[in-house]
Parts: C-alpha cells; sequence; structure tokens
C-alpha cells in the first residue's frame, strides 16, 4: 500500500450518475484486478474506497467508475484534467487469474467495474469468459461493449426491463442456463448468495461501509462460514473472498 | 528538542500514541512505520472473552468527524495476552491496555490479568464507551459508580490506571474528582460523543446500532473545553485525545492541560498521522516561542 497524489487524466460521465475517471499513478504498477484505491475528496473526513476497473502497468494509469451516492462522490465529478487526487492503494485481496476452461463474471451495479480488468486477464490466459451485467435500467447500464470488445460474450439484466433481460442477473443465469467452471461476482450480499447455490468454485467480491481501508477500524467485518469466532474484514482479508468463506 | 515526558507506569519518547480503537493492536500500521517510534500505544479494548461487535453498518460519515459503533469488537483478553502482546513486546513502546467489560467482576477479570503482561505499563480503564449494552458507558456518567469501579480495579492492577472520562455527562469535573480520589492515576479524555444520523431515503439511523459515538475534528472544542475544565480540579495527569490531526492541535491540548495526546480517527485518513505529528511538534512548539513540553502543558492556566 501505498499513498500518492494521483492525477485526472480524464472524468466523464458514462451513464446515469455514473462516471469514468482515468488516473495516472505509480501505484498502477502494484495493482491486481478486483483490488480497490481509497480515495481522499477535499472537503470531507473519510476517504472514498472505490474499485479498479483496469490498469495500465506500462503508462502507470488506472481507470475507476463511480456512481454518485452522495456528496463526496458527487464532489469527485468536479476534478478537471490536471488536478490531483490523494490515493491510498492497492488495497485488499485480488480476484486470482489462473486458466481455467470456462469462467462466468457476474455484476451488479458499481459491481461490474473490478470485473473489466478480471476478464481481460482471464482472456489473455486462454479462459472462455462470458459476462453478466445487471443494471437499474437502460440509463445505467455501462461498459457493454467494452466487455464485448475483449471478447467476451456478453448478457444484460435491467430491473425495468429496459435492456437485456427484465429483472435481475441471476434471471439471466437461470434462463440462459449458464453454466461455468468458475464463478467471478461482484456485487450486493442478495446476489452473491443467489450465486453461491448456483456455484460451487469461485471467487466473490464483497462490498462494505469504511472507514480506514487497511484494517484497523473494524467496520467492515464480516464472519467465517464455518468458524463462527473467525472472522474476516473485508477491506483487508478481502473484499474476494473464495466462494462459500463468508458466512452470511 | 527533547519530548520525552515521564507519567505514571509510562515513560514516553514523546508524547504522541495511537488511541485505543483506532488502532488494533498495531499490526496494520507496522507494515508502514516502526512502531517504536511512538510515544505508547493505546491498545484495542479487551473483555473477557472474544467479541464479534455490533451489526453492519458500524461507521457513517459527518461533517469533519464520524460516527461509529463498532461494539468492542476483540478477541479476548486471553487471546490478547497470547498473541498480541507477545508480538507488541518486540517493539521498544509502552503498551496501555483499554479495559472493558459488562460488569465490575468483568473489569477487574480482564485487568488482573492484562496487567501481568511484561509490556503492559499502564490500563486504560474503559468507562465511556457509547456503543455496548451493558458496561461501558454506564459506568463512567455517574461519580459514584466510576468511583467503585476505580477502587475496585487498582485493587487487582499490577500496573498505573488512567480512566477515560465520558463527555456526554453534565458535570465532568465531578466524574473526575471521584475517580482521583478512589486511586486513578491519571485521566484520558475524551471518549466519542454519543450521535446519531438519519437515512434520508428511509428515514431511520443509518447506522445498525441506531445511536454511535463521534469522533474526528469535529469534536476537538469539546474536548479542549473539557481537559481546560478538569485540569486546575486534579493533582494527576491527562492524556488528551479527540479530534486531533495536527501539530498545532496537540500544542492545543497541552496548553488545555493534557501532558500528553492520543490520535484516533485521523489514524484512518492518514495512517503515517503519528510519525508525522512527532516529527512536526518540535518546529510547532518553537513556532510559539516554546522551548520544552513542560512549558506547554497546562499554559492556558498560567498567568
Amino acid at each position: 500500500m501505498i499513498i500518492e497524489q494521483v492525477q485526472v487524466i480524464s472524468n466523464q460521465q458514462i451513464a446515469d450518475a455514473t462516471y469514468e475517471m482515468v488516473l495516472k499513478a505509480e501505484m498502477a504498477t502494484k495493482m491486481k484486478p478486483g483490488q480497490f484505491v481509497n480515495l481522499k475528496v477535499e472537503g470531507f473526513l473519510l476517504r472514498r474506497p472505490i474499485s479498479i476497473c483496469q490498469y495500465d502497468q506500462f503508462n502507470h494509469t488506472f481507470t475507476i467508475i463511480y456512481k454518485v451516492v452522495g456528496d463526496g462522490t458527487q464532489k469527485l465529478t468536479t476534478l478537471k484534467v490536471g488536478d490531483f487526487l490523494d490515493c491510498m492503494g492497492p488495497l485488499g485481496s485480488h480476484f486470482p487469474i489462473e486458466a481455467q476452461t470456462t469462467a462466468l463474471l457476474v455484476g451488479g451495479g458499481v459491481g461490474v467495474p473490478p470485473l473489466y480488468e478480471t476478464a481481460k486477464q482471464l482472456l489473455a490466459v486462454g479462459t472462455q469468459v462470458q459476462v453478466v451485467l445487471g443494471f437499474a435500467d437502460a440509463q445505467a447500464a455501462f461498459y457493454i461493449d467494452e466487455f464485448e470488445q475483449l471478447g467476451a460474450t456478453v448478457y444484460v439484466a435491467t430491473d425495468n426491463g429496459t435492456l437485456g433481460t427484465h429483472g435481475r442477473v441471476t434471471n439471466v443465469i437461470a434462463e440462459q442456463q449458464l453454466t461455468a467452471e468458475y464463478v467471478y461476482a461482484c456485487g450486493p450480499e442478495a446476489m452473491l448468495r443467489v450465486l453461491e447455490t448456483r456455484f460451487e468454485k469461485g471467487y466473490l467480491s464483497f462490498e462494505a461501509r469504511m472507514a480506514c481501508g487497511i484494517g484497523a477500524c473494524m467496520a467492515c467485518v464480516c464472519k467465517d462460514r464455518e468458524d463462527t469466532d473467525l472472522y474476516y474484514r473485508i477491506c483487508k482479508e478481502g473484499p474476494v473472498f473464495p466462494v462459500g468463506k463468508v458466512g452470511f | 528538542m527533547d519530548l520525552a515526558i515521564k507519567l505514571p507506569g509510562l515513560d514516553l519518547k514523546n508524547p504522541i500514541m495511537p488511541a485505543s480503537g483506532c488502532y488494533g493492536f498495531g499490526r496494520e500500521f507496522s507494515e508502514l512505520y516502526d512502531l517504536s517510534e511512538l510515544g505508547a500505544i493505546m491498545i484495542k479494548a479487551a473483555t473477557p472473552t472474544a467479541r464479534f461487535g455490533n451489526p453492519l453498518p458500524r461507521v457513517a460519515e459527518t461533517p469533519n468527524g464520524m460516527l461509529n459503533a463498532i461494539g468492542l469488537q476483540n478477541p479476548g483478553v486471553d487471546k490478547i495476552m497470547a498473541t498480541e502482546l507477545p508480538w507488541l513486546a518486540g517493539y521498544d513502546v509502552p503498551i496501555i491496555a483499554n479495559v472493558a467489560g459488562s460488569t465490575l467482576e468483568d473489569y477487574v477479570h480482564v485487568a488482573k490479568t492484562i496487567s501481568q503482561a511484561p509490556n503492559v505499563t499502564a490500563l486504560e480503564l474503559n468507562i465511556s464507551c457509547p456503543n455496548v449494552k451493558e458496561g461501558g458507558i454506564a459506568f463512567g456518567t455517574c461519580p459514584e459508580t466510576a468511583a467503585l469501579l476505580t477502587k475496585a480495579v487498582k485493587e487487582v492492577s499490577s500496573v498505573p490506571v488512567y480512566v477515560k472520562l465520558s463527555p456526554n455527562v453534565t458535570d465532568i469535573v465531578a466524574i473526575a474528582k471521584a475517580v482521583e480520589a478512589a486511586g486513578a492515576d491519571g485521566l484520558t479524555m475524551i471518549n466519542t460523543l454519543l450521535g446519531m444520523r438519519l437515512d434520508l431515503k428511509t428515514g431511520k439511523p443509518v447506522l445498525a446500532n441506531q445511536t454511535g459515538g463521534l469522533s474526528g475534528p469535529a469534536i476537538k472544542p469539546v474536548a479542549i473545553r473539557m481537559i481546560h475544565q478538569v485540569y486546575p480540579h486534579v493533582k494527576i495527569p491527562i492524556i488528551g485525545m479527540g479530534g486531533i490531526s495536527t501539530a498545532e492541535d496537540v500544542l492545543e491540548f497541552l496548553y488545555a492541560g493534557a501532558s500528553a495526546v492520543a490520535v484516533g480517527t485521523m489514524n484512518f485518513v492518514d495512517p503515517y498521522i503519528c510519525p508525522n505529528l512527532i516529527a512536526e511538534l518540535p518546529a510547532t512548539l518553537k513556532k510559539y516561542g516554546l522551548t520544552s513540553l513542560e512549558e506547554a502543558i497546562g499554559r492556558s492556566h498560567r498567568s
């Protein structure tokens, strides 16, 4: 983990209340798919944990996709090209990249971004990748073309049916009878819980409110599935856990 | 400039230490800097048995502060004695063990046990945690109860006992005097202020525990006021805490009457805050015409 002043290369809206920001950072060389950064936003005390969407270790850049959910993320949208941001990272565990025959990547809303670098790297090692993306509606959807351009097969679900399957990502999986050797997922707990009933192998990335992002404050803990005395910090041992490890 | 200061049980290289509950047992920060640089470490509260703490969400941001309701999550005193304290013994730094519980017997048991650890040189009696159903703040809001608990813990502790005061009281001086009379060797103040935030969509509290403890720069003036109020009425030293984020803040706490300070919430924002403050303190003292730490302590009260 390092703390660095990273520079904004671009910051633009890509969907309803959703922004993509590219940052110039030395720490890009240390990043792994599924990790996150903790950003200090001027005028706010606590840092904002945001997942890493993709990175370029040669050009020392990385991309985040964030949703405006409050005053802090609203403030992020005002950053201009050339502005600096106090950034801590990369943090947390990552999606292991191993060559498998098939992988199903499932993301809901702001759970979609970390799957992009993961898809890219899985495809690079020869894994056949299918992606299921879930959004509130067509206006909130993003990165569908980007995933397709990587060479993944993409399915979409929207809550109101304005794009793709009407319903949740789990409806798409059932409807299309999608199977894979491994699942890689990021999104709300309810979604992860359903996926655990369908897949025995894979990795799930959890979301939680955090304060420190480095394992000190105990704000984002979850329990082990078997051992009730054992707990994990989503920011430190997570956010990515193997299927079956976390007790809901 | 020499920043060393001696307090009961504490031979401090400098007056800066991380506050309990904001630093775990130091492991995460040991990856970033040498823990031996610190004046002391106030480790996370210990209870007789392991506690998982409160349901999530446990934190919420507020203007210049945060609310937390962790709920004293800790592995229990025996595990802390077996794993965390021996690990911390690898560093040249005195440990202040924060003692918590639900009953008087809990506090006595934890204090007796943990004060035996060779590197625990002082206890911090947590009678001010606002986030547990029993114990905690219930012991810290009534002078008689606070005194009773202090006396009981003093009888079994083999190291000096500091009592951590709650700001959620009408007369902090009365509590301070009561625990001093009961044998406290020092005071640490302040713990968090009880607060709440509501979700604008649901109208319900953001924290699962409903209420939480407010900390961060927002509470600094309250801490300064309370230390300033207590200082003239007690002979025992005060370790001050509450929203410290700069070396100037440290100076303000010293002026109010603190002999040393603890940094809490800001460890979450800048994990290097403690070593940074230690490095900046001599120049800051000098900037305001001070040639020693002693000159700053209680300055506000001298003519």
